[in-house]
């Protein structure tokens, strides 16, 4: 293995992830929701991927296919040099504790019986990195990492706020010191004045740990923000792929364009000034997606060259790539 | 003079643990034609301050206890929450365009009955007038082939359509003033700057007046001529868009535009300032300044004195605040 090779902590390949339609006594199957459709993306040691696109664009199944937690179609998933892809669960477990997950809603994924301290202590148990006598200590010392009073360790999810709620699911996620989380939509369920204090903490954790994110969300103002290099998905394709400044101010794909413009900016001088792509019709079904570029039918681009092959993700430099015959 | 004008609007719950003042002395008008914002978190008395003005609080536990709702020159809050007067104003002059499409249509009647039912009660048209108009409507609101999907259930439609079906349904009986509870929470952002644009084009060709109210401070700043902002039940600061977003003066105004990330910022080079602390729980709230507790310009005199209420610091600008920070 070479050095540039050791640097990815995940290389993603022409990963898909198709879910049958079944039908009928014998569920026979009829189609496929092809939820991610061969993409391929790569995450350096100590970066953050940021992942947008809208509902359905396959950015939280990609997300839960790196955590294996669904078992990919086809296509590889490297993670720390190891193709995981189709690894049996039992050999899994000793990958996945090198993988944390924060999930969007705070409500949803905690156990409500359980304590905050079971919740955060499960997984060191679950891998055997703690015996009894030091759960304790660890557990609290996770509840100081991300800015909880490990007093509150004996209350159950109920009793703490929605920010707070995210705050355990964070020192679960950091349990067993992974390398790499998934974020999930960490902070859309949260309110305007919570969200900023999980973001920066979420930024203060992967300095001092040296953390690795893939952050997956549909605010594009957020992601921006966070991530080192952005991915735009559109109904299970990547559609461009650029450093996060670079896919601000020079954004290639036009579907970036318009998502670029949807984005609301606070601040009412700049947005009088903006010009508003607004797209016409809906996202099309991934059941039936439509024939060569996904996005072709909405694009204001499109010639008719656009509907017969699939657009590959080209390199035009500066670690920008874009899936786009028309740029 | 104001087309709509609430005055010291009160609204308070009673629960078992105490008493909640949902909305305190909420004071706020709408021009003619005008698109204003009413901006806030979860629980800030948004969503109360304007149904209490349709008169749609529940009772009990509700109840509006003080203010004023001038509408015409009559004071709405003066009439039963379903009596006539108020039924023959609500969804005909004031309308509301809910945030979750799905729970406010009513999912086993058809588009058209539930577009016609209005039509039919407030401008007395006969069956087959009101379903002409209803047709007609669908195609306002940009929903194709609106002959056929009239018929169709709202589980037909996407999200996005079936919030223009709703937006068709305020805009039927030609309102004066259509309230947008969180219009496009529930929807993408394409989808987003589908409908919102389109509600601009509306209410501007049909000089309706639009209130948004929404926790995104990005959407109101483009569309928003006026903007309220409210915390903790009351309104703590109003003014021209341009200067609640240019020049806030209100510390939980500046806090919550310095807390949310802006696109076009270089990944690194500003670190968000969050507010500290969480919002307050509305029960049994102290006399003094709610914000308080997560104020970090606060002055003695904060502690001691009660609330403050609404002063001018500019043109047509008010906070309620005893500091007052310049710019940003």
């Amino acid at each position: 293995m070479d050095e540039s090779q050791n640097d990815m902590i995940v290389q993603v390949k022409n990963l898909k992830m198709y879910f049958p339609i079944t039908r009928g006594l014998l569920r026979r199957k009829v189609a496929d929701i092809k939820a991610v459709d061969d993409i391929s993306f790569e995450i350096k040691r100590n970066e953050t991927m940021g992942l947008v696109g809208e509902s359905g664009c396959g950015k939280t199944t990609t997300g839960r296919c790196v955590l294996r937690l669904y078992e990919p179609t086809s296509g590889s998933i490297i993670f720390t040099g190891h193709d995981i892809s189709k690894m049996p669960e039992r050999k899994i477990q000793r990958y996945r504790k090198d993988m944390g997950a924060i999930w969007q809603d705070p409500f949803g994924s905690l156990n409500p019986r359980q304590s905050a301290g079971g919740i955060v202590g499960d997984p060191l148990k679950v891998h055997h990195m703690a015996d009894k006598s030091e759960l304790k200590d660890k557990v609290a010392e996770l509840f100081r990492i991300v800015g909880l009073d490990p007093d509150m360790m004996d209350r159950v999810p109920h009793e703490f706020s929605g920010g707070q709620r995210q705050r355990i699911g964070v020192a679960r996620a950091l349990a067993c010191s992974p390398s790499l989380i998934i974020c999930d939509e960490p902070i859309s369920a949260l309110d305007v004045s919570i969200q900023a204090q999980i973001i920066n903490l979420l930024e203060e954790l992967q300095e001092k740990l040296g953390l690795t994110y893939l952050f997956i969300a549909h605010d594009l103002a957020v992601v921006q923000h966070i991530s080192d290099r952005v991915g735009v998905m559109y109904l299970g394709r990547i559609m461009e792929i650029a450093d996060s400044w670079e896919l601000y101010e020079n954004p290639l794909h036009p579907y970036t364009k318009a998502l670029l413009s949807a984005i609301p900016i606070p601040d009412p001088v700049a947005e009088k000034t903006r010009t508003r792509i607004v797209l016409k019709g809906e996202v099309p079904s991934p059941v039936a997606p439509p024939p060569g570029c996904h996005f072709h039918p909405r694009c204001q681009m499109a010639i008719p060259e656009c509907s017969q092959a699939r657009p590959p993700l080209r390199d035009v430099g500066n670690g920008h790539y874009v899936a786009c015959i028309r740029v | 003079m104001a087309l709509l004008d609430v005055q010291e609007l009160q609204t308070y719950f009673h629960t078992e643990y105490g008493l909640v003042k949902a909305a305190d002395k909420v004071t706020f008008h709408v021009n003619e034609g005008e698109i204003i914002g009413l901006v806030g978190e979860s629980g800030c008395g948004k969503s109360v301050s304007i149904l209490s003005v349709m008169r749609l609080i529940p009772s009990p536990p509700g109840e509006t206890v003080g203010g004023k709702v001038i509408f015409e020159g009559k004071d709405l809050l003066k009439y039963q929450p379903n009596g006539r007067e108020m039924r023959a104003i609500r969804g005909s002059k004031l309308t509301m365009i809910f945030q979750e499409p799905m729970t406010s249509l009513n999912p086993v009647l058809t588009v058209s009955r539930q577009l016609t039912e209005t039509l039919e009660l407030h401008l007395d048209m006969d069956k087959r007038a009101a379903r002409e108009r209803a047709i007609e409507l669908l195609r306002m609101v940009g929903v194709p082939d609106a002959p056929r999907r009239i018929d169709d259930y709202p589980h037909q439609f996407s999200g996005g359509m079936r919030q223009r079906v709703m937006i068709a349904m305020a805009l039927s009986c030609n309102p004066a003033v259509i309230f947008a509870d969180e219009p496009t929470t529930a929807v993408d952002v394409t989808t987003q700057a589908q409908l919102l644009e389109l509600m601009k084009d509306l209410v501007t060709r049909l000089n309706t007046s639009l209130v948004i109210v929404t926790h995104n401070l990005g959407v109101v700043a483009r569309y928003a001529e006026r903007i309220y902002v409210m915390y903790a039940g009351r309104i703590i600061e109003s003014g021209r868009s341009e200067d609640i977003f240019g020049h806030p003066r209100h510390p939980y105004t500046v806090g919550l535009l310095n807390s949310v990330p802006r696109l076009g910022e270089r990944h690194g080079t500003r670190k968000l300032i969050p507010i500290y602390g969480l919002p307050p729980n509305l029960i049994n709230m102290p006399q003094t300044c709610a914000f308080l507790p997560r104020c970090t310009e606060k002055i003695g005199k904060c502690e001691k004195e009660p609330w403050p209420e609404l002063r001018a610091v500019g043109d047509d600008h008010y906070i309620s605040c005893y500091v007052d920070i310049k710019g940003k």
